[in-house]
C-alpha cells in the first residue's frame, strides 16, 4: 500500500480501541518475569555454553602480541576466538569501528578475544588469563582541543551538514537584539537497563540468534555482511527488550561474538555485554560545543538564527546532528546551520534518543531564554512571536503537516501556573530553596519508514498479527494490537501480537521515534488486506463491508470472521510505503516543557519540584503508553542536564566512569510529579493513523526548561552541561 | 572472578583462625562491596570465610551506658533500632542516606567500615592503581578526580573513603572491637581504625592477618542535635560529595566529622573547637592542609557552604 495523498476518513477514525489508554498487553509477562530476554532464551538453545569478552587496554594502537595459553588450559574453556581464528570478516555498514578488533584497535574495550566456557564464572576468570601485549600508539580524546580540526561530515539521517537562507551575517550585524553563546553537552551512555545479550546457535549454515536489538532487518544484513553469508541463512529473534535508546540499533559485539564462539565450539553459545564494559565497548552519544547566535528586533522577534555544531568520532563515523531542530523550529529569513566532524579515537559515537535535537534544544533553548531576557519579552510569548507555520529554510510553499507549537505553549503554560513566575531571577525563596521556574519548546522530527504485516484470522474469530517491529519498553505490542482491534472490529484482547522475528514482514522498527506510527501504519495495510480477502470471501463489496463486533456485515446480512476464516484461517500481508508527503510538508513533533526548581542557597544542589508539559505529536494511539514514554523522555532530560556525562580521560583515551554507580542517571527521589498534556491533533500527510512520533519529543528541550529554572531561581546561567553543583558555585564565586 | 574455596565458620575464633591460615582469605559477610570488587577481580582472595552465622548481629547495652553493635548489624537493622533513633539519631540518618534499601538489608556494620573506595581507577583493572596494585601509579591524579579525597591524601593516594556509617560513627567515637586469629580481644578508637594511604595505600586498616571485626562500641549518648547532611549529585543511592555529620549541644558547642572529602572518615580537634565561631572558622580549621585537584578543589567551598547551612538549620530551631 502506498500512502501518497493526504488520509481521509478511515476505519482508524472510529476511535474504539485506537486512541484509549490500554494497559500494556505484555505487562503481565513483564511484570512477573515471564517474558523471556534474549539472555534467558535456554528454552530455544539449550546447552548454550558461556562467552566473555576481553576488551582492548589501548584506546589506540596494535596487538603486538597476544599468550591464550594460560586463559586455554584454565578450568571448562573449550574455545576462545580472535581476531586470528575468526575467519576474513567484513564490517556492517552501520559500524564505524570493527566489533572484533585485532591486529588493530580502534578504540578502549574494543573486544578483542571472545573466552568460551562451560559456565558464566569459568569464562569469566579464564578472560582474565589471556596476555595481550600492546604496541600502544597516541591518540585523539579531545574534542575542544581538535575542534578547529572539524570537517564536513557525511550527510545521514539529520540531512546534509550545511544550510542557509538570507545573508545571515548582514541581518544578525544590524540586529537591534544579540546574543551570541557557545553551549557544550558531554558523552552519554544509554544506559538502559537490559544490556546487551545474544545467544548464538548454528544449524548447518543457518545461523539464528536470540537477541536484544531494535532494528531486526538491518541487523540481519549487517550479520550478513560480517560474516559473508547469505542474508537467508541469518535468523533474529528479539521479541522482548530491556530498552534500547539507540544503543541497539545495530549490530553489536555480543552478537557477532557469539555467533563466531557458536561456530568454533559447536555448540550455543551466549554472550553479554558487561555493564562496565558497555560505555566503552558500545555506541553513546557524542559530546558537543554548539555556537548560536540570534539576532532580533526589539520585540524579540527573530530576524537572523545560526547555530553552529562540533562534535566527534572515530574515522569513519558521523556527527551529532545537534542543529537539526534549527532549520526548523523558529522563523527568521536569514540563517545558517553547520556541522563540523572531528576525528576522535574514543569508542564509537552514535545515536541515543532524539539524536540531534536532544542536545541540540539544551543549547538552542537556553539561547532563546536569554534572548528573551535581553528583549525584556517573556520566554512563553517570545516563542510564540517566533512561531512559523512552514519550513522557514523552504519558504512558505513547503507548510508543516500539522504544527500546534503555540497551543502547546498556550495550554502548557495554563496548566503549569507560568503566570506566577518572577521574571526576575533570584526572588522567590521557600526555606533553604531558592526556587525558579524555566520552560522550553519541545522540537523532534517525524519521520516514516516503509513497514510491513502478516495478519490473519482463525477460525475462532481471534486475529493474530506478525512483524518484525521490536518493543523496547515503548509499548509496540499494544498499540500494534489496538491497530488490528481496531481494523478488524474486535476487542483487544482477541488479538495476539507477535513482533521481533525476522521471519516476520520487515517493519519500520524502533528508532527516531519513527517506529509507532510507522508499524501501526503497516498494520493498517496488512488489514486493509486481510478485510478485502474477507468481504470477498463472504460474498459482499469490499469497500461497503463494515467490520464490528467479531462481523463483518453488508446491509442486513453478517458472518463472523471465525466462520469465514474456516478450519485454515486467512492471512494477508502488506506494507505501507510512502511517497513524498514528507518532502511536500514538513513534519515534526512539538510541544512545551515547564519545570521548577529548588537550588539550596549554601550548597547549590538542585531538586526538580515539578514538571509539566503539552504535546501534539498527531493521533496519540494508546495515551496510557505514549505518557509513559513522554515522562521516561522528560527524566532523561532532568538526567542530561543534572547529572549525566561520560568523563573522558584524555590521557588514556577512555570514559572513566564506566559503570552506573559512577555514571549517574535520575533515580525515583529525583523525579517528582511530572504532568502531561497532549494536545488534540490529526496529522493526516504523516500516515493513515494520523499519527507522529512521541517517543522522543518528551527529552527534547526537558533539560533546557531545566537550566532555565535554575537561571531563575540563581540567577547563575550555565552553558556547560550537565549543570552540576562544582559549576554552580564556581559560577556563583566568580 | 577467580575461583575460591569458602567455609562457613563455626565460631568467631574458628573464623579468625581459618582466615589467618589461608593466605589472602577474606572474610564475607554482606558481601556487597567484596563481591563487586571480585567479579573486576580487584580483589582475588584464595578463600572466603562466611561469619554471617557467627551470632554477631545483637545491639546491646554496654555497662558503661553505650551501645555495642555487632559486627553482623544490618545496616537497615541498626538505622530502625529504637536506641539508635533516640540516642545516636546521627548515626541512624547517616546510614539511611547511604546506598539503597537492598543494599543497606545486606550490608554489615564491620563491612561497611571496610568498604573500599569509589575510585574509578581502582575499578578498572587496566589502569595505575597503587592501592590495587602498589608501585603501578595513580591514575587518578592527572585524571579524573572529582569525587576523591582532599584530606589525608599522600602522593601516592587521593582515594576517597566512601562510607557514610564510618563517618558518624567516627563523630560517635565509636570502638572497634576485633579478636585475633591467637583469639586475642583488642579495641581501637574509630580515629585510629583506618589508616591514611602515605606510601602503603593498599593497607586500610590496622586489621592484622586473620583479625576480625566483632563489634563497634558507641560510648554513652551525649544527647544534643543530631544532624547528617549529605550533598551529591542526585537525591538518593550517590555517593556524597560532601558529608557533614554533626552535634549541636545547647550551649553553642558542636562536633563534626566529614564524609567524602577524605581518605577516611575525617573529624579534627580544631573544628570542633571553632564550633562557637561558626561555618568559615570550622570549615577552615577542618580543611587545614588540604590538598585540591583541579577537578576536586570545589570540595573546598562545598564544605563551609554545607556547614553554613546546618548552621542555618540549627539558628532555625533555636
Amino acid at each position: 500500500m502506498k500512502f501518497d495523498t493526504p488520509a481521509g476518513i478511515n476505519p482508524i477514525d472510529k476511535g474504539r480501541v485506537v486512541g484509549i489508554p490500554h494497559d500494556r498487553i505484555d505487562g503481565a509477562a513483564k511484570v512477573t518475569g515471564t517474558a523471556p530476554y534474549a539472555y534467558e532464551r535456554h528454552d530455544a538453545a539449550p546447552n548454550a555454553a558461556y562467552g566473555w569478552i576481553v576488551g582492548s587496554a589501548i584506546a589506540t594502537g596494535r596487538i603486538a602480541a597476544m599468550d591464550l595459553r594460560a586463559a586455554e588450559s584454565a578450568p571448562g574453556v573449550i574455545g576462545i576466538v580472535t581476531h586470528a581464528n575468526a575467519g576474513k570478516l567484513g564490517k556492517g555498514n552501520m559500524n564505524t569501528a570493527p566489533l572484533l578488533g585485532g591486529p588493530q584497535i580502534d578504540h578502549y574495550e574494543q573486544a578483542l578475544a571472545l573466552v568460551i566456557a562451560d559456565t558464566f564464572e569459568n569464562a569469566r576468570a579464564a578472560a582474565a588469563l589471556v596476555r595481550i601485549d600492546y604496541a600502544a600508539e597516541d591518540g585523539k580524546f579531545d574534542l575542544a582541543a581538535e575542534r578547529l580540526n572539524g570537517v564536513i561530515p557525511p550527510e545521514g539521517f539529520g540531512g546534509p551538514a550545511d544550510t542557509k537562507a538570507g545573508d545571515f551575517d548582514t541581518a544578525f550585524a544590524r540586529a537591534a537584539v544579540k546574543v551570541e553563546q557557545t553551549y557544550t553537552t558531554p558523552d552519554q551512555s544509554h544506559a538502559m537497563m537490559e544490556p546487551h545479550a545474544t545467544i548464538a546457535a548454528w544449524n548447518g549454515d543457518k545461523l539464528t540468534l536470540w537477541t536484544s536489538n531494535q532494528m531486526i532487518a538491518w541487523s540481519v544484513g549487517e550479520m550478513a555482511k560480517t560474516l559473508g553469508i547469505s542474508k537467508d541463512n541469518v535468523r533474529l529473534v528479539s521479541p522482548y527488550i530491556g530498552g534500547g535508546f539507540g544503543a541497539k540499533l545495530f549490530l553489536r559485539a555480543d552478537a557477532l561474538l557469539a555467533a563466531l564462539g557458536a561456530k568454533q565450539v559447536g555448540r550455543p553459545v551466549k554472550v553479554a555485554i558487561a555493564r562496565p564494559q558497555i560505555p566503552n565497548n558500545t555506541t553513546h552519544r557524542p559530546a558537543t560545543i554548539q555556537r548560536i547566535r540570534l539576532g532580533a528586533d526589539k520585540d524579540g522577534v527573530i530576524d537572523a538564527i545560526a547555530h553552529e555544531v562540533w562534535s566527534g568520532d572515530l574515522p569513519g563515523g558521523g556527527a551529532e546532528t545537534a542543529a537539526q531542530q534549527t532549520r526548523l523550529l523558529y522563523r527568521g529569513a536569514n540563517r545558517m546551520t553547520a556541522h563540523r566532524l572531528v576525528t576522535l579515537n574514543l569508542p564509537e559515537g552514535n545515536a541515543m534518543r532524539a539524536p540531534g535535537e536532544a542536545v541540540g534544544l539544551l543549547a538552542l533553548e537556553v539561547a532563546m531564554d536569554e534572548l528573551a531576557e535581553a528583549s525584556g519579552v517573556d520566554p512563553v510569548e517570545l516563542r510564540i512571536r517566533n512561531d512559523v507555520q512552514y519550513d522557514p529554510e523552504a519558504g512558505p510553499q513547503r507548510p508543516f503537516s500539522s504544527r500546534k507549537l503555540v497551543e502547546c505553549l498556550r495550554a502548557g503554560a495554563d496548566r503549569f501556573g507560568w503566570a506566577k513566575r518572577n521574571p526576575k531571577p533570584g526572588q522567590v525563596r521557600d526555606g533553604r530553596w531558592l526556587v525558579g521556574m524555566g520552560m522550553a519548546s519541545a522540537f523532534r522530527n517525524n519521520l516514516v519508514g516503509k513497514s510491513g504485516a502478516r495478519i490473519g484470522v482463525d477460525t475462532k474469530g481471534r486475529i493474530i498479527v506478525e512483524t518484525d517491529m521490536t518493543d523496547i519498553g515503548t509499548g509496540s505490542y499494544t498499540i500494534i494490537g489496538q491497530t488490528a482491534a481496531e481494523m478488524l472490529g474486535v476487542d483487544l484482547d482477541q488479538v495476539t501480537v507477535r513482533l521481533g522475528d525476522s521471519r516476520f514482514p520487515v517493519s519500520a522498527g524502533s528508532g527516531g521515534q519513527w517506529g509507532a506510527n510507522s508499524s501501526t501504519a503497516g498494520v493498517y495495510a496488512a488489514a486493509m488486506a486481510l478485510r478485502a480477502k474477507l468481504a470477498e470471501k463472504a460474498g459482499y463489496p469490499a469497500d461497503k463491508a463494515q467490520f464490528d463486533d467479531g462481523l463483518v456485515k453488508f446491509g442486513n446480512q453478517s458472518q463472523t470472521l471465525g466462520a469465514l476464516a474456516g478450519g485454515e484461517g486467512i492471512w494477508a500481508e502488506d506494507s505501507m510505503d510512502y511517497g513524498d508527503l514528507d518532502k511536500r510538508y514538513a513534519q515534526a513533533t512539538f510541544g512545551a516543557h515547564f519545570c521548577e526548581v529548588g537550588v539550596d542557597m549554601d550548597t547549590a544542589e538542585v531538586r526538580i519540584r515539578r514538571m509539566g508539559g503539552a504535546f501534539a505529536a498527531g493521533r496519540i494511539l494508546n495515551p496510557k503508553s505514549a505518557r509513559s514514554q513522554v515522562i521516561g523522555a522528560m527524566t532523561m532530560g532532568v538526567g542530561a542536564a543534572l547529572m549525566e556525562a561520560l568523563d573522558v580521560d584524555t590521557r588514556f583515551g577512555f570514559f572513566v566512569n564506566h559503570d552506573m554507580a559512577e555514571y549517574l542517571v535520575p533515580v525515583h527521589a529525583d523525579i517528582p510529579h511530572q504532568d502531561v498534556l497532549f494536545v488534540d491533533e490529526l496529522d493526516d500527510k504523516s500516515s493513515p493513523m494520523k499519527a507522529k512520533g512521541v517517543g522522543e519529543l518528551g527529552i527534547c528541550g526537558a533539560g533546557a526548561a531545566v537550566a532555565n529554572a535554575i537561571y531563575n531561581a540563581t540567577g547563575i546561567r550555565l552553558r556547560d552541561y550537565p549543570l552540576t553543583i562544582d559549576k554552580l558555585l564556581k559560577a556563583q564565586a566568580a | 572472578m577467580k575461583p575460591f574455596t569458602y567455609e562457613r565458620a563455626a565460631s568467631v575464633e574458628a573464623a579468625a583462625k581459618a582466615a589467618a591460615s589461608v593466605q589472602g582469605a577474606r572474610f564475607i559477610a554482606g558481601g556487597t562491596n567484596l563481591l563487586d570488587l571480585m567479579k573486576l577481580q580487584v580483589e582475588t582472595p584464595a578463600h572466603l570465610v562466611d561469619v554471617n552465622h557467627l551470632g554477631l548481629d545483637r545491639i546491646e547495652k554496654t555497662e558503661e551506658g553505650g551501645l555495642r553493635i555487632g559486627a553482623l548489624v544490618r545496616n537497615t537493622d541498626l538505622a530502625a533500632d529504637q536506641t539508635v533513633r533516640r540516642d545516636y539519631a546521627v548515626l541512624s540518618r547517616a546510614l539511611v542516606a547511604g546506598a539503597s534499601g537492598q543494599l543497606r538489608n545486606k550490608a554489615t556494620t564491620g563491612g561497611n567500615l571496610l568498604q573500599r573506595t569509589r575510585c574509578p581507577y581502582f575499578y578498572d583493572t587496566r589502569m595505575p592503581c597503587n592501592k590495587r596494585k602498589p608501585g603501578s601509579g595513580c591514575g587518578a591524579m592527572q585524571g579524573m578526580s572529582r569525587s576523591l579525597a582532599i584530606l589525608g591524601v599522600s602522593d601516592a593516594c587521593i582515594a576517597q573513603h566512601p562510607s557514610d556509617m564510618a563517618v558518624a560513627m567516627r563523630l560517635l567515637d565509636a570502638q572497634v572491637d576485633m579478636v585475633g586469629a591467637d583469639g586475642a580481644k583488642r579495641s581501637v578508637p574509630i580515629a585510629d581504625f583506618h589508616l591514611l594511604p602515605g606510601d602503603t595505600p593498599d593497607r586500610e586498616t590496622v586489621l592484622k592477618a586473620g583479625e576480625m571485626i566483632t563489634s563497634v562500641t558507641l560510648p554513652k549518648p551525649i544527647g544534643g542535635a543530631h544532624v547528617y547532611r549529605k550533598v551529591r549529585d542526585r537525591a538518593s543511592y550517590a555517593f556524597a560529595l560532601v558529608s557533614v555529620a554533626a552535634i549541636f549541644g545547647e550551649d553553642g558547642t558542636a562536633r563534626f566529622a566529614f564524609g567524602g572529602i577524605g581518605a577516611k572518615p575525617w573529624r579534627v580537634a580544631a573544628a570542633d573547637a571553632a564550633a562557637k565561631q561558626g561555618a568559615k572558622a570550622v570549615a577552615e580549621a577542618a580543611l587545614a592542609g588540604a590538598r585540591t585537584t583541579h577537578h576536586n578543589e570545589f570540595k573546598r567551598p562545598l564544605v563551609e557552604r554545607t556547614l553554613a547551612s546546618l548552621y542555618r538549620q540549627q539558628e532555625a530551631r533555636a
